[in-house]
Parts: C-alpha cells; structure tokens; sequence
C-alpha cells in the first residue's frame, strides 16, 4: 500500500466506479435481509412490545437492558452467554483438532480417498434437525443403541440418561456438534493442505528431516491460515447454536444457549421487546467475539506464503 | 567422493515403460548431465537416484553398496528442484538451516556452513529474507546454498536453470561449473533439456530418448563426452538430437563399399562418406548425416536454391532447397550476401559426412575428431 495518496486518473475513477456498480446489487441484497431485519430488531428492543399485538408499542429506552428487569442484571441470560460461550471454545477446539487428524489422513493418497472424502461428508449433509433427532433416539436412555451396547457390555448398569442427566447433557450436547461439523472442518483443512507444495515435502525428506519436524515446521505454519479461517466459520456458527440444542434438550436450564434464550423470550413469554433486546446483545457479543479473534489472528493470516 | 552405478535400472508406471534398461556409472567428481527431449524419463531416473522414485527393475550403488531400499536421507544426496521447493513461510537462513536442525551438529556449525554458503552465493546480505522477496535468480541460489550445506557426496540438480531468463541462465551456468570445480571430488547428476547447459558443463552426457510403447529399446541412446556425442553420435536420434540448427540428413541407397569409403546413391547423383563400410550390402537404404557447418557453400559440386536465410551476425544460415531431400538443407556460411531465390554450389566433404544403417545406427567415421581434454 502506498501511503502517498496518488492523483486518481480517469482510468482509476472508472475503474472505482465499475466497482461499485459490481457490488451494488449485493449490497442492495444485504441490506434488505440483513440491514433492515437487524435495525427492526435494535428498534423493537428499544420498546416494550408484545407478541400478540406488536402495534400497541411504547418506546423505554435502555429499560430492557439496563431497567430493573433488564436483561444485563437476568442471571439466567448471563448463565446463557457462558453456556454459549464454553460450547463454543469446546466444540471449535474439539472439532480442529478432530478435523486436522481427519484432513491429514484424507490427504494421503489412497485408491477409496475420493470415496472416503465424500463418506466424511455425509454428516454435514444431514439437516441438524435431522442427525440431533437421531441421536436422541440412538442415545434414548430406555430403548437408545448406545445404551444397549454400554449395558451389553457391562460398561453401566443400566441406561444413562444422555439427554436428561444434568452431568451428561453439557457433553452429549457438545459430542454430537462435534460429530456433525468435524467433517466441514476436515475438508475445509484438507483444502489447505492441498495448497502446500509436494516439492517441500520431497526437499524435506531428501534432507533427512523427520516426519514430525515436517509436520511441526511445514505443513503446520503453511496450513494455519486456512484453519485460522475454517475456525471463524465456526467459531460464528458455534455462538449461535440453536437446533442441536432445543431439539435434544429443548427444556433443560443446563445447556441453554443465547439464541435458545432469545427465542423463550420472543416465542413462550411472547416479550418482543425484551427478546429483541437479548437478540440485540447476542448480535454484539458475535460481533465483538469475531473482531477480537479477526484482530489476534490477522498477523497470521496475512503471514506471506 | 562417490560413485553412483545404475544396473539395469527399469521404471513402469502401470503399464508404460517410461526407462528401460538403464546401465551407467558416474564416476567421483564426475558432473553428467541427463538430457533428452520430454517424456525421456531423465527427471525420473534423477528421482530413481534421490530415492524420491523406487526403480521397478535394477539395482542402484553408491560407492559400491546397494541403495534401493535406502531412504533418501541415508544416500548422503542433496537435491536441487526445478521449482527450488523453498520453504515459503522460512527465510532464507531457516531455508538452508532447516535441513541441519535435526542433524545435532556441534553448536555454531550451522551458522558457520550457512555463513560460507551464502559468501559462496552472493546471499550474505539476503539471510533474513523470505523467499517471496526474493528474485529467480536469487531463490534459484539459495536452492543451491540449501543443498550445499549439507555438504553431500552426489549433487542431484533437476533442471535448475529452466525457470530464469535467458541472461541469467548463462551467468548461472557458468557459476554452476565454477560451483562443481570448487567443491572438490564431489560428483553432479545434472538434468536439463538444453543442449546449450549440457554441451557446456559436462564431463559426461547421457542422452535419454521417449520410448514410446518401443520397451525393447533402451532408455540410454549414447554415453560420452559431449564432444563424442556431437562428432561421433552412435545413431540417428543422438546425431539429430545434439547440434542446433540440427543434422542435416538425406536419404539414400548404398552403391558401394570400399575400403576407406562408402559411396551412396541419392536422386541419381552419388555422395561419398568417409567412414567403415562392415556389414552394409550394396543396394540397402542409408541415411546421410551432415552438420550445418560442415557444408561448404560456394565450392563447386552440387547447386540448390536459396529458399530461406537467418541472419545471426557473426555468420548466417542459410536454407537450401535440392534434389538431395525434400526438407532443406541447412548451411552455415559466412556469405551474407545471397538472395533469396539465387542458385548456389555446394559441396558435402566426404570426411564429415555421416552414415547411418537403415536401423539408423551410425556407421564408424574414419576421422576421429579430436576431443577435448
């Protein structure tokens, strides 16, 4: 970048101006599904609307954040935010890690890779709705098949309650995102490692360097921003989860998340004003979560290739 | 010092045979150069001799002992890559470092080899560098700095040159053989497709050639010294293969075999060649091989028309068109005042002509032409 700021030609202007007219029907597009929905949103939670007559709306100010009932001061919000917050950091952690191991055996050469690399994906295929209501039933603690083989093999004396056992219900929650979204992971880091160049690793392996220095000074540094990338994608998914959760413990206090939150708020209280707010909240810890994140990693990602 | 043999070396892929019957020694301090037209298999049997390709067939030695199982690491090689395959992410000094770390070299030894490398290289200056700063010329030298470091026996170098501009490309040919004399008795394996960089650095040239589908040929067409190769070729490949612009050749059928001669017959008129004459009938199909040098414009014998002239300067070729073949024959001269269209006379000297046996193995010449040292 240069910082002296040079004369625009006419050519230059042009350019800038083709640009825009590229990027005005996105933006347009964005602004209808996205900018208007948020700012009604920031609007409604500025008020003390209700479900059922959204018409009949006063407007309160800060009260719903900050008043007496508001939500900054509702324990059961702040026990949300960290309920979302400690799914996220695990399951993002889980699933890189989980990813990584998948990624690099998908990149060996083999005659089923191509197989093996559609296989993978076919949990990230399926509607989380879909795989969450499975694993219900497959960990149903009276006629569930994990329970079945754990009782089978004298692992429990009978059936746990997956689902419902305050202790479990955190981690079953967490096994089966993991289960779901470690293959996105894995293509995702199979791409990146696809970019390194074979010549590095035929250099390194002239020169005698072993496998794990390879991995460790190689492959690593050259695939990080690619998992760097992979993890935002994720990390904005994970502080937003909602389907997994309400479909497999829709009631329970223990897994609650921001978003189940916002929609016991909205939906069962019918409290639009009040949802809104927690909505609104929700949007600004993303986006404070994703600049902080973008902000440590950008060295990184911008690391030349 | 080292010596590599390659015994009977074969190299499939599936079905196709891409080197067949490789039999060669390469002998310490030697620099030979692998050169063929693509498709020739000269970078695999590099990658055969890095250990990067295992041979399907053969055996491969270094100074006596069998390697084929070896790793790599173990064959005491270092490997430089067409496309340098330089760490991008490390600069210049983790670049040539990286391959030493895991050596447990005494303390300093590494910073010292790197320190006289890159006095050697001209990189003192560029050591913090990251490779993307760094120009063609430049990466293409700390390729070379990484490989030296490790101070192995056998350099492998997979056409090192092809990625730099043709300035460069000369100016790095001649540091690449000051390079091999400076390092003493340590042998280079060289592959490149240009016969300018084999004819210039080396002691030995192995011409390769496409087998395409033919297994029963093998892989190697001529061994020699570049010199042999050019005045001595052991077939029509290697004669039309070395040499720019290449041999002329015209076709012919034998009319007699004498002691010190072989006359042919070619569209009517007959043209001698001064080498041996064992085995060949009267009557067979032969091809004539002379070099664009040798022939000699101006000087009375045969006539042709001027049909093309390329101007280099300090001499010209020109195209000329004969009842001898229907390509053109190409002459060098120093006449740069012919015209296009105008008849000339020539003459095909008997002693620099070539023959070749309708299998198109070359006759032996009578001349020996001196090599040299």
């Amino acid at each position: 970048m240069s910082t002296a700021r040079e004369p625009v030609s006419v050519i230059g202007k042009q350019r800038r101006r083709q640009a825009w007219w590229l990027v005005l029907p996105t933006l347009l597009v964005l602004a209808a599904t996205a900018g208007w929905p948020l700012a009604r949103t920031i609007w409604f939670s500025l008020t003390d609307a209700q479900l059922q007559d959204l018409s009949a709306r006063q407007f309160v100010g800060l009260a719903n954040y900050i008043g007496e009932g508001g939500i900054l001061r509702d324990g059961e919000w702040w026990h949300a935010v960290g309920n979302t917050l400690l799914f996220s950091v695990s399951t993002v952690f889980l699933e890189t890690l989980i990813g990584l191991g998948v990624a690099l055996l998908l990149n060996t050469p083999s005659r089923v890779q191509g197989l093996l690399r559609a296989a993978v994906l076919v949990p990230w295929a399926i509607p989380t709705v879909v795989s969450a209501k499975m694993w219900s039933w497959m960990l149903h603690d009276q006629f569930g098949i994990i329970n079945a083989i754990l009782v089978g093999l004298h692992l429990v004396d009978r059936g746990l309650a997956f689902t419902a056992d305050p202790h479990l219900a955190f981690p079953t929650i967490i096994m089966v995102d993991v289960w779901k979204t470690t293959p996105f992971m894995a293509l995702l880091i199979l791409a990146a490692l696809q970019m390194v160049p074979g010549d590095c690793y035929e250099a390194a392996r002239v020169d005698g360097v072993p496998r794990w220095r390879v991995f460790r000074y190689i492959t690593l540094p050259l695939i990080m921003p690619g998992i760097l990338v992979a993890m935002i994608f994720r990390s904005l998914d994970a502080l937003r989860v909602f389907d997994v959760i309400y479909v497999m413990t829709s009631n329970s206090h223990v897994t609650k998340s921001m978003s189940v939150y916002v929609r016991e708020q909205l939906i069962d209280f019918q409290q639009v004003g009040y949802g809104s707010a927690a909505a609104t909240l929700l949007f600004f810890i993303i986006a404070l979560c994703t600049t902080l994140y973008m902000g440590l990693t950008r060295p990184r990602l911008d690391a030349d290739r | 010092m080292s010596q590599v043999e390659l015994v009977g070396i074969n190299k499939r892929f599936g079905e196709t045979t891409v080197i067949a019957d490789v039999n060669l020694t390469i002998a310490p301090g030697e620099f030979c150069v692998f050169i063929g037209p693509s498709g020739c298999g000269k970078s695999t049997l590099l990658r055969i001799i890095a250990g990067l390709e295992a041979p399907s067939s053969g055996e491969l030695r270094i100074d006596g002992v069998r390697v084929n199982e070896m790793e790599p690491a173990k064959r005491d090689i270092a490997m430089v890559f067409q496309s340098y395959a330089l760490y991008p992410h490390m600069t210049v000094f983790e670049n040539m470092a990286f391959g030493l770390r895991h050596l447990h070299l005494p303390k300093g030894e590494i910073d010292q080899r790197i320190e006289v490398a890159a006095q050697a290289l001209n990189l003192a200056t560029m050591l913090q560098r990251k490779p993307i700063a760094l120009s063609g010329g430049q990466r293409q030298r700390v390729a070379i700095g990484r490989a030296i470091v490790r101070k192995p026996k056998v350099f492998l170098f997979d056409e090192p040159l092809s990625n730099l501009d043709a300035a460069l490309r000369v100016k790095t040919r001649v540091e690449i053989a000051k390079l091999h004399r400076s390092l003493d008795g340590v042998s280079m394996v060289y592959v490149t497709h240009d016969q300018v960089e084999a004819m210039t650095l080396a002691d030995k040239i192995v011409l390769l050639r496409p087998l395409a589908g033919n297994p029963d040929l093998p892989s190697v067409a001529q061994v020699g010294h570049p010199l042999e190769l050019y005045h001595h070729p052991a077939n029509r490949f290697v004669a039309a293969f070395i040499g720019s612009p290449s041999m002329n050749f015209i076709e012919g059928a034998i009319s007699e075999v004498t002691a010190h001669d072989v006359t042919v017959n070619v569209a009517g008129q007959t043209l001698a060649a001064a080498v041996e004459g064992q085995g060949l009938q009267v009557g067979a199909k032969a091809t004539l091989g002379i070099r664009p040098e040798h022939v000699l414009v101006g000087k009375a014998g045969l006539t042709g028309t001027v049909a093309h002239m390329e101007h280099l300067g300090e001499h010209a070729y020109v195209h000329l068109d004969t009842a001898l073949s229907p390509q053109p024959l190409i002459a060098k001269t120093q006449l740069d005042a012919l015209k296009l269209g105008e008849r000339v006379q020539f003459s095909l000297p008997a002693t620099a002509m070539h023959l070749f046996d309708a299998n198109g193995q070359a006759m032996r010449r009578q001349q020996q032409e001196p090599l040299a040292a």
